[in-house]
């Protein structure tokens, strides 16, 4: 089951680029293909009882003489996770599909061996599976960013596989190191390690994929050059393989440095919570901001992480799948306002919301969902990692409400410079509303919003199978 | 009656089978009708290292003990079985990739000095003395230094068989000079002979180790020994280069673990540094060389500078599980290698000028077959996943880590880091069209030249580079009993 969720849009991809169809056609073809994995998921949930730990697991041996296999599996958090993933990666592929990309076939190509690998990570019990999918998931990125960037497209590939790379590849030599010291790289059989140089290396890996402040170089040019459905993506869901990484593999398996380090990784996660939304309400455009929140809400997640017990984590499984559809949805908004108006800046878009009252009410949605307006999904999982932070000192939870609010500056300022005011110089009277295929893209995400607000616990109910024990416990 | 020694035919016919194929390719080439000579040397070369390398397989079946054999000058083994087995299939694909090559005159000695060249370096393999090692070194190296002379017409190609010859011929007589010192210091010619002599720390006996591996670095271009590497690569025709950057890599890496480690084990504690300290220099000139060059070959030169340093790494941790890491490594190595500069001679038949990463540019959307292949190929060099790249770079981490060399690891990781820039340059610049005009193919009115040989070669380049990624376990075991036969 696994496996087939796993190669289900590898082979689709595969498919994609062999067959000569045109460019909307393949399109069409990638975006059912898309909705198929999204079934298949649907299918995997239903078979998933969320009472056990590890399931839905295939495992075959890869090389015997240093204990790899590929072994793949799913637990309760890191199936929300996949879910994410399918589905964001459904909308993004259906959105590239109407707005009919260049080289369609090698586009949405791409779009598909990225979905896959995807799912590979939140799948991955072996290390060396871990880091073949975690790598697999960066060689589309750099070329969907690379080839059908921005302007400066050249210059974020660059910046972006650099710090990428250079935080794999100290996995890389943790990973050896700590494989080769168990006998066995497989992460259900392996102990756990005190060695703090190997934490180390898989935190900078992480650290750089979240990203966590001060790795955060090649975030904004990134998510600023990319197309929008690869932004949606990369915030949306690449970053959330940092945080399966954190907790499945550091957290897990690195018990005694995770506490010697704690205080200092939950300073730098509160560092760049802070330091990200003012940045947010500061920048000057619709990606920014976007993407500075999008930073600032993985430092929140990271907080509730190394909160180390379980309101904790359970807030920040919760968060980070209710980040990655608010931030997919922002990115393709951005996108849409981008194609209607050719910039996303705010100094030249203003007033968009008379005569387009489908475009206003999603973007207004979605940004009350995203400053954590009690009663939405962001609000839950905020609240439970500040209650799990605060575990560790008030202070934490302090830091952590000062930013919502800040959250709720920079979104208030971003939805007002967007919807209304007067009409910017960018923006034509005949721009039109959201078409239905853009409600199309869109709604799916909104209604998954709306149906986590209404019942957070169908997510931290499921999480992790002992309810009300400490993180030790319930992880893996 | 004389008392003729015995001579065990099977273990020296994966050479014979390719110096017989050289014999004929040759006598064909001076003796039959123009119009045959090309195809049917070509023919004869491709059967001999098809031949060459089932008779190889043979051997790997056959021995699984290691036998001295000529009154032991060489040796039957599992090690040498098995890296003539990569020869060979490096061979063939060479031939195929050749096939392309328009020459007018010269074709059928092409082939017969391809065919020559991999019967050295077979022999060479095998090698368990330090005549048989100088023989075997000489034989393939004088067959490469003609082959990269060939284009007469070309300056370049000139230019490159000369430095070759020059500099190839300095690294020899290290060799040489080296293995005279060791003979003196120790009486013995025989690998084993020489580690039961006992000489330790005879001074004599360490300068004359220092300069074999001095002379054997120069075979693998590994740095500083490495300067004749990029003119060679780059002036040679690409056919050639795709066969000497396998080949002779995979020729002079095994043979040096051979050396080292059956005849110097008292001096490993000076080896080990000694190798590693050249795995990072050519670690570190390679990935950092390779940085600025803007010609695809020179490019490609430079990478397998630091791919030999990856592979010294797997040599310097002295293990079992270095010696298996080292021949798995050469398995997909050699596939992207040659697949890669496949696909190099391709776009240059097509263009007529030399290959650079402005004239790559849009090859993807041109070729896509190649196109992906070399991104698949180059992927590999990168070390990235689905490819047997990440597992050999895996393995030689882990036999250094084991071997307590953890700072080699640390200095294969930052090379890798480095070398990610030059390779996704490449990478890129085939996505992109270039702007100017002037730089669209040079073929008008029609497809790009048709080459179904070469295509097949890249095609099962490709297949090893994918499959050694997916079936480990088989391509480990061979290299595990391959590894085995040496005393580590």
């Amino acid at each position: 089951m696994t496996t087939a969720l796993i190669f289900l849009p590898l082979a689709g991809a595969l498919l994609v680029w062999l067959l000569p169809l045109p460019g909307r056609v393949s399109g069409v073809l990638a975006t059912l293909i898309a909705l198929a994995e999204v079934a298949l998921f649907a299918v995997a949930v239903r078979q998933f009882d969320f009472g056990q730990n590890l399931q839905l697991e295939d495992r075959q041996s890869w090389f015997s003489d240093l204990g790899v296999s590929y072994h793949v599996g799913f637990f309760g958090f890191s199936l929300w996770l996949a879910g994410l993933t399918v589905v964001v990666c459904a909308a993004a592929i259906g959105y590239a599909a109407w707005a009919n990309r260049e080289r369609a076939r090698a586009y949405q190509g791409l779009l598909l061996f990225l979905t896959g690998s995807i799912v590979g990570v939140f799948a991955a019990q072996d290390l060396l599976v871990f880091y073949v999918f975690f790598e697999a998931m960066l060689i589309p990125l750099y070329v969907l960013i690379g080839v059908w960037g921005g302007e400066r497209r050249v210059f974020a590939t660059v910046k972006f596989v650099v710090y990428t790379m250079a935080g794999s590849l100290l996995m890389l030599a943790s990973i050896i190191v700590f494989g080769l010291s168990q006998g066995t790289f497989d992460l259900v059989d392996s102990g756990v390690s005190s060695n703090n140089w190997v934490f180390l290396g898989f935190l900078a890996a992480f650290a750089v994929k979240a990203p966590l402040f001060p790795f955060h170089g090649w975030l904004v040019d990134a998510y600023r050059e990319s197309p929008p459905e690869v932004a949606a993506i990369l915030s949306g869901v690449v970053s959330k393989a940092a945080v399966y990484g954190l907790f499945r593999i550091a957290i897990a398996k690195f018990p005694e440095p995770v506490e010697s380090f704690q205080v200092p990784i939950l300073v730098a996660a509160a560092t760049g919570l802070v330091y990200a939304s003012l940045l947010a309400f500061r920048a000057r455009d619709l990606r920014s901001v976007t993407a500075y929140s999008s930073m600032a809400q993985m430092g929140l997640i990271v907080l509730g992480l190394f909160s180390l017990n379980e309101l904790g984590v359970n807030g920040a499984i919760l968060q980070s799948v209710a980040h990655g559809l608010v931030s997919a949805t922002l990115f393709l908004l951005a996108g849409m306002l981008e194609t209607r108006t050719g910039t996303s800046a705010f100094a030249r878009l203003g007033g968009m919301a008379r005569g387009r009252p489908d475009l206003a009410t999603v973007l207004l949605v979605v940004g009350v969902i995203a400053l954590a307006v009690p009663g939405s999904v962001s609000f839950a999982g905020e609240f439970l990692i500040l209650a799990g932070i605060y575990a560790e000192g008030w202070a934490w939870a302090a830091i952590g409400a000062g930013a919502i609010v800040l959250a709720a500056m920079y979104m208030l300022r971003l939805i007002s410079a967007v919807l209304h005011r007067s009409r910017g110089e960018a923006v034509r009277e005949e721009a039109l509303d959201l078409r239905p295929a853009e409600l199309a893209v869109v709604l799916p995400l909104l209604a998954a919003l709306l149906f986590l607000s209404a019942s957070p616990n169908s997510i931290t109910e499921r999480n992790f199978p002992i309810q009300g024990s400490d993180v030790s416990e319930a992880a893996p | 009656m004389i008392d003729a020694p015995k001579v065990d035919w099977l273990a020296l016919s994966p050479t014979l089978a390719l110096l017989g194929a050289a014999g004929v390719a040759l006598l064909v080439s001076v003796i039959g009708p123009a119009w045959f000579r090309r195809a049917f040397a070509a023919f004869v070369a491709f059967a001999g290292f098809v031949t060459a390398g089932v008779l190889a397989g043979v051997l790997l079946d056959r021995t699984p003990d290691a036998q001295p054999l000529l009154n032991e000058s060489m040796t039957r083994d599992r090690w040498a079985a098995l890296a003539a087995l990569i020869l060979a299939g490096a061979g063939a694909l060479s031939v195929l990739v050749s096939w392309g090559e328009t020459r007018r005159d010269h074709a059928g000695e092409y082939y017969a000095l391809l065919a020559a060249a991999g019967a050295g370096m077979v022999f060479f393999v095998g090698a368990s003395n330090l005549m048989t090692l100088f023989l075997g070194l000489e034989w393939f190296s004088l067959a490469l230094y003609i082959l990269c002379a060939l284009d007469t017409h070309r300056a370049t190609s000139l230019e490159a068989g000369l430095k070759y010859l020059i500099v190839g011929s300095f690294g020899s007589g290290i060799l040489l000079f080296g293995s005279a010192l060791v003979y003196g210091a120790t009486g013995e010619l025989g690998f084993a002979e020489i580690a039961a002599a006992g000489a330790t720390d005879d001074a004599l006996l360490l300068a004359g180790l220092a300069m074999i591996v001095a002379g054997l670095g120069f075979k693998a271009s590994a740095a500083p020994f490495h300067m004749w590497t990029p003119d060679v690569y780059q002036g040679a025709p690409t056919s050639v280069t795709a066969f000497m950057s396998a080949a002779t890599k995979v020729a002079a890496l095994v043979l040096t673990l051979r050396i080292l480690t059956v005849a110097f084990p008292e001096q490993e504690h000076l080896w080990t540094i000694a190798v590693a300290v050249i795995a990072i220099v050519s670690l570190a000139v390679g990935n950092i060389a390779a940085l600025v060059q803007h010609d695809v070959k020179r490019l490609l030169a430079y990478s397998s500078v630091s791919h030999a340093g990856f592979m010294l790494i797997a040599v310097a941790a002295n293990s079992e599980l270095g010696g298996r890491a080292l021949l798995y490594y050469l398995i997909p190595y050699s596939a992207m290698s040659i697949g890669s500069f496949a696909v190099v001679a391709a776009r240059e038949r097509e263009l007529g000028v030399p290959v650079t990463l402005d004239n790559l540019g849009g090859f993807l959307w041109e070729r896509p077959f190649l196109g992906a292949s070399m991104w698949v190929f180059l992927l590999g060099l990168m070390g990235m996943p689905l490819t047997g790249g990440l597992v050999g770079k895996f393995y030689v981490f882990s036999a250094a880590y084991e071997a307590g060399l953890w700072w080699l690891v640390v200095a294969g990781v930052i090379g890798t880091a480095i070398s990610l820039t030059y390779y996704l340059r490449v990478l890129l610049a085939m996505w992109t069209r270039p702007e100017p005009a002037a730089l669209r193919p040079l073929v008008v009115g029609g497809s790009p030249p048709r080459d179904p040989l070469l295509a097949g070669a890249v095609l099962a380049s490709l297949v090893v580079t994918i499959g050694s990624f997916v079936f480990v376990q088989p391509l480990i075991e061979l290299a595990r009993d391959a590894a085995s036969s040496l005393p580590f």
